[in-house]
This record gives C-alpha cells, structure tokens and sequence, in this order.
C-alpha cells in the first residue's frame, strides 16, 4: 500500500469528502478534480473549510467521509509520509535546528535518494539562495525562508505540491513578486500546484482554476475570467471584486437574450448569463463596466436614467462615483480618466449605461450582501 | 533653551540635586550591587576558607594554604562521602530524566482519560513538605521491609526529581510548533524518524537542562537522604555531622569547586547557544 500510494501519478480527485468536527461540518460533502499539471487555487474566507480541505489532502486530517484518489490510488487513509504529496506551510515551518541545506535535503535523505547534494544545490539555485545553504533558518528574511520552504518542497518533485496562505506572512510588495516568481517556477517544474489563500487578488494572479469555497462547499469553480465575469452566486460576485446587484424582473424571453425590468426601466442581457430559476433576478455589473453620460447625450445598450451624483474620489487612474438611483440603490461606478472628459461633480444629473453582454444575472432570493463583510487582513486560520 | 546654555553664566545645579539626579539614574545598579553582595558573599567565604590553614576547626582563618585544594580526599571519609552523593545523583539523574520526559511527553501531547489529573498529580511531590515526604517514603520502605540505603535513597531521589523532570520537560513541549513535525511528516519521515530528527533535537535542550536540575537537586539533598539512607554517608549528611566537631576545610574545596563546575556550565551553554544564533 505504502510502496503504491508514494508513487501514484494523476489527477486529485476528492470524491464526497466530508470533515466533521463534532457538530460543527469545515468540509461538506466536497466533489472536485484537480487536472495534473495545473495551477489551482482553493479561494475563500476564513473557516471556509480550504485548509481543511488542503490537510486531508496532505494526509494530515483524516476525512469523516468520502474519498481521495490520486489518480488510480486511494490515498484516503495512508499516512502523510506515503503520500507523493508535499506542503509549503504557512509559517514555513523550516527545522530550526537543521541549516538550510539539511531543511532542503530531508526529504530526499528519508527517501534514501543518491545524489542529495546535486539536488540541493539545483534546487538553491533555482530559488536564487544558493550563497544560503549553511544558515540556519532563524537567519534569514521572511521572504528567504519562504523560498526555501518552496525549495524543501519541490525537490522532491512531488505529484502535488500544496501551498497554505504561502505568502500570508509577507508584506504587499514581497507578496506580489512571489507571485510572479511562483507562477514561474510551477511553469518551469511542471507540477501541480495547490494553492489556499483568502486573498482574491493572489488566487486571479496564480492560479489556471480558482474553486471559490465558502462554509465547506464550492460556490463556483472556473478560471479567472470565468469567476470574475459571469459569478453564478453573490457570495462570488461580491468576493472577487465588487458588484453592483439591482433587483428585477424577467419580462420577456426572447431567443437568446432576456428582458429584464429593473424599478420600470427595461434593460437586455445575454440568456446563457442568467443563472435565476424562476421571475425574479438579480441584474449583476461590474463597478468599471458602467458608463456614466449627462443628460441627453446619445448612448448605446442598456441604460438607466434617472440617477444623480452623490460622491466622487479621484483616484488617479480612476475616478469612483457613487450614483444614487430613483429607487433608493446606490451604484458603483469606475470611471477610466482617459478621455479627457470632464468629471462629473457631485449633485450632477445623469444616465447609466453599459454593453448588454457585461450583465450577468443571479437567482432573486440571493443574498446580496454575502460575501462583502470578509476583510481578509483579519483572517488567520 | 539653547540660548540659556551658551550663557556663560548658567546657573550651576546644587550639589544635592545633582546627587539625586546621579542617584535616581543609577538606583537599579545599586540595587543590583547589594542583591549579588548578598547573595554571594557565602559562597565568597566558604571558596576563601577553602584556603584557610585551619587544622581541625575551620571557623578562625588562620593563614592561607594550598594543601587543601592538593589533597581534597584530606579529611577522613569525605571523598567517600561525595562519591556517594555523585553515584546516587547520576542514577537518580537518569532514571528521573527518562521517566519524566515520558510523562511529559505523554501530558504535554496527548489527550487521555486523567490527563488533568496527572497533571495535577506530577506538581505533588514538589509541593509536599521535604520531611513529610522523607518520613512516609521511610515508612513505606519498612513495611515492604527494604532497609534503608543506597538503593531506597535512589528511588527517593527520583520520586522527587520526576516532577521537576516532567515541569520542565513540559515547558520545552509546549513551546514546539507542532507543524514541524506535521513538516517532517510531509517530507517522508515516520513517526520514528519524525520523533527522532525532528522532536527530540529541538526537545533535548529542555532535557538537558531537566537533567542538570535533578543532578542538583538529588545533590545536596539532605532530608529525605536522612531518612532513607541508613548507615550510607552522602556528601550533604557529611558536611552536617560534621558541623557539630568543625567542618573540615576540604568540605569547603568540594563546595567551591561544585560551585564553578556548575558555573562552567552555565558559560559554556550560554556560549553555544550564542554561536548557534549568530
């Protein structure tokens, strides 16, 4: 069994899994495939249930129920240390008494691997420390131990590397270059990457697939775009960036769009990007999809008249208005400063419009505001 | 402000104020001063009357000497006496450190039914007064009719170097960051390997100091060996029968230099540790 699970190869597939704490369900009944070679990200608030999720993985949580396959072998219930898997930890986790090169060659030493100290060095070189090989891990920066956490990791080419809130502990601008560098070096290994995190922005940086989990389920699973342009639920629409959610009604069907009454005022939009069940819907844009135009001025697609300025924050690169709509809603709207058109001031009258296809549309009995209360600085799982 | 103190004529602060201002800054040093003045000055008299010339009665200084650093084992039975106390320290060092740094383990990372309980339990024997603990351990061994001796005074010794063992022991446990060894787990380490390279090396100095306490401890130890040890004389037993005819200046020679060896000690970790930190 050992010998088996330490070198199965292949897609993840966690099938009905399932983790309980007495009462308390992190993991609900969770199906998903992770492709080999991908880079997937496991996006959501704190006690979501990713880390969880990403434990039982590891081998460090055993499931309550269901199943984990790595490709054709059941991994469900084999020990951390047989399974083909490694982690990057989210304090590191380096060995403090070990230097760095021993924290890199432990795995390949208890494997019994030969040329340890070829590796190593590759390996160094690949996360350009090699000048740290004989210090020990409390010398070094935050953003060296996190490399050399990375180094550990993937020297042992590992058929699934799993990342937990990898770069959680670093500051803004650390954080964005390891992003790039991350996204690098699972380009340049070729491994699949696991990456948790709550922090939306690093998920659509990373990850090919982002799965956005939420009270131990997958709210919606797809790539960036995908999540970012056409959210099903508005737990998703409101996590990954902001939205502007209006309530209506479906008037009329036809062909392959929809007519959809919102406070009086008819807009169209695109049937496949409907995911109401029955009337009632809520019509979904994005913040910088709108376009805001005085009165009496020509525009194209939907527009909704009626609104007035209530504030305005010149930002730089653009400018953000909040509109106040007749029916008591405020609207957000992102403005590019490319034109050369003068701002629009406080108390303006104006009209909102935006292209047909930029709307998306979720079921009437939503929650607006799910997922909008997450701040993600005081997240710590 | 500035302008004031490039005037020649500044006012100069009185010599009083300037004193309690010097005293204020410097209270704490002062303090510290009189704090080691009192806690070392025994220690200081017996290392100089370890060079008194004294011949039977080490009370009045009666000249410097060397001879008792030269010949240590000078008075009667006293090297015999410290032989004895370092053979029952070591035995009771080892078994207690082994002992205890089970329960330690087992308290400080698994949850069990009575695991609060023991908890408890370990805290007793330091917390029981020496002479209560002496006495019932006498009685116990005469109703199993184990006369006393070296052996009964080794299981005495561990019964209450345990739980200092298993205090410290606990402490170094429950500052390890248990990812670590979920880490070790990761990189294909068994719970064995996991326990061996990983737990133990960052545990093993909480062990080691546990060990040095409990040699210490078992050491000077004087009133339950009083009671368990029968006819065996013990270093601590020697120096107090002793008392009454005059201590011999050697008992002041083995003081001194357990006094520095211990001191040594203490250096040479302090250094170590400095240099894995550099």
């Amino acid at each position: 069994m050992a010998k088996d699970s330490i070198s199965a190869r292949g897609d993840l597939r966690l099938t009905r899994i399932t983790k309980s704490y007495g009462d308390f369900t992190a993991v609900d009944d969770l199906t998903l495939t992770i492709p080999k070679g991908s880079f997937f990200a496991l996006l959501g608030p704190s006690g979501c249930g990713k880390t969880t999720t990403l434990r039982m993985v590891a081998g460090l949580e055993e499931p309550t129920g269901g199943s984990i396959h790595l490709g054709d072998t059941d991994i469900t219930t084999t020990r951390p240390y047989q399974r083909p898997i490694n982690t990057v930890f989210q304090n590191y986790a380096l060995f403090p008494h070990l230097t760095i090169f021993e924290n890199i060659a432990f795995g390949l030493r208890r494997r019994g691997i030969k040329d340890v100290k070829e590796q190593v060095e590759k390996v160094l070189n690949l996360v350009e420390l090699p000048h740290l090989a004989e210090r020990k891990p409390m010398q070094l920066s935050g953003g060296q131990q996190q490399r050399i956490a990375l180094a550990r990791a993937i020297v042992n080419r590992p058929a699934l590397l799993l990342l937990d809130e990898p770069l959680g502990a670093l500051d803004l601008k650390l954080r964005r270059q390891m992003q790039i560098e991350l996204k690098w070096i699972q380009r340049e290994v070729g491994l699949t990457f696991v990456h948790v995190t709550h922090d939306q922005e690093e998920a659509m940086t990373m990850a090919d697939t982002i799965a956005v989990m939420n009270e131990g389920k997958i709210e919606q699973m797809g790539s960036p775009a995908d999540l970012y342009d056409d959210p099903e639920t508005a737990f998703v629409a409101n996590f990954l960036g902001q939205s502007n959610l209006i309530k209506g009604k479906i008037d009329a069907n036809d062909g392959d769009n929809l007519v959809v009454d919102l406070y009086g005022q008819k807009i169209s939009m695109s049937k496949k990007r409907s995911h109401a069940v029955d009337n009632s819907l809520y019509a979904g844009i994005r913040p910088e999809k709108f376009r805001i135009s005085r009165l009496g001025t020509p525009v194209r697609g939907n527009t909704l008249s009626g609104g007035r300025i209530e504030d305005v924050s010149y930002i730089g690169v653009s400018t953000q208005y909040v509109v106040a709509m007749p029916w008591g809603q405020e609207l957000m709207v992102f403005e590019q400063n490319d034109d050369g058109v003068a701002p629009f001031n406080k108390g303006d009258e104006v009209n909102i419009s935006w292209e047909p296809n930029f709307t998306f549309g979720l079921r009437g009995d939503e929650d607006v505001d799910a997922g909008t209360e997450v701040n993600p600085e005081e997240l710590e799982e | 402000m500035s302008q004031k103190i490039k005037d020649a004529s500044i006012p100069t602060i009185p010599v009083k104020a300037r004193f309690s201002r010097w005293f204020g800054r410097n209270l704490l040093r002062i303090y510290m001063i009189f704090g080691f003045t009192y806690l070392f000055i025994p220690v200081a008299y017996t290392f100089v009357f370890s060079f008194n010339d004294s011949g039977k009665s080490n009370l009045i200084w009666k000249g410097f000497t060397l001879s008792n650093w030269q010949n240590p084992c000078g008075a009667p039975e006293v090297c015999k006496a410290l032989g004895n106390s370092i053979k029952i320290g070591l035995l009771a060092t080892i078994f207690s450190t082994i002992l205890g740094t089970m329960i330690a383990f087992a308290i400080g990372r698994y949850k069990f039914k009575g695991r609060s309980s023991s908890n408890l339990l370990i805290f007793l024997p330091m917390a029981t007064p020496e002479i209560v603990l002496g006495a019932s351990l006498l009685s116990l061994f005469l109703v199993f009719k184990i006369n006393p001796g070296f052996w009964p005074t080794v299981i005495a010794h561990v019964v209450f170097c345990i739980s200092f063992v298993v205090v410290t022991v606990k402490a170094r446990i429950a500052s390890l960051d248990p990812r670590l060894e979920q880490a070790a787990m990761d990189l294909y380490a068994n719970e064995l390997e996991t326990f061996r390279r990983v737990t133990l090396p960052l545990v093993a100095p909480g062990i080691a100091g546990a060990a040095l306490l409990a040699f210490s401890l078992s050491f000077d130890d004087f009133i339950i060996t009083n009671f368990n040890s029968g006819t065996l004389i013990t270093f601590p037993k020697f120096v107090y029968v002793s008392a009454a005819r005059g201590i011999p200046a050697q008992a002041n020679v083995i003081g001194s230099a357990m006094f520095f060896l211990a001191l040594a000690i203490v250096i040479a970790a302090q250094l170590v540790k400095r240099k894995r930190t550099r």
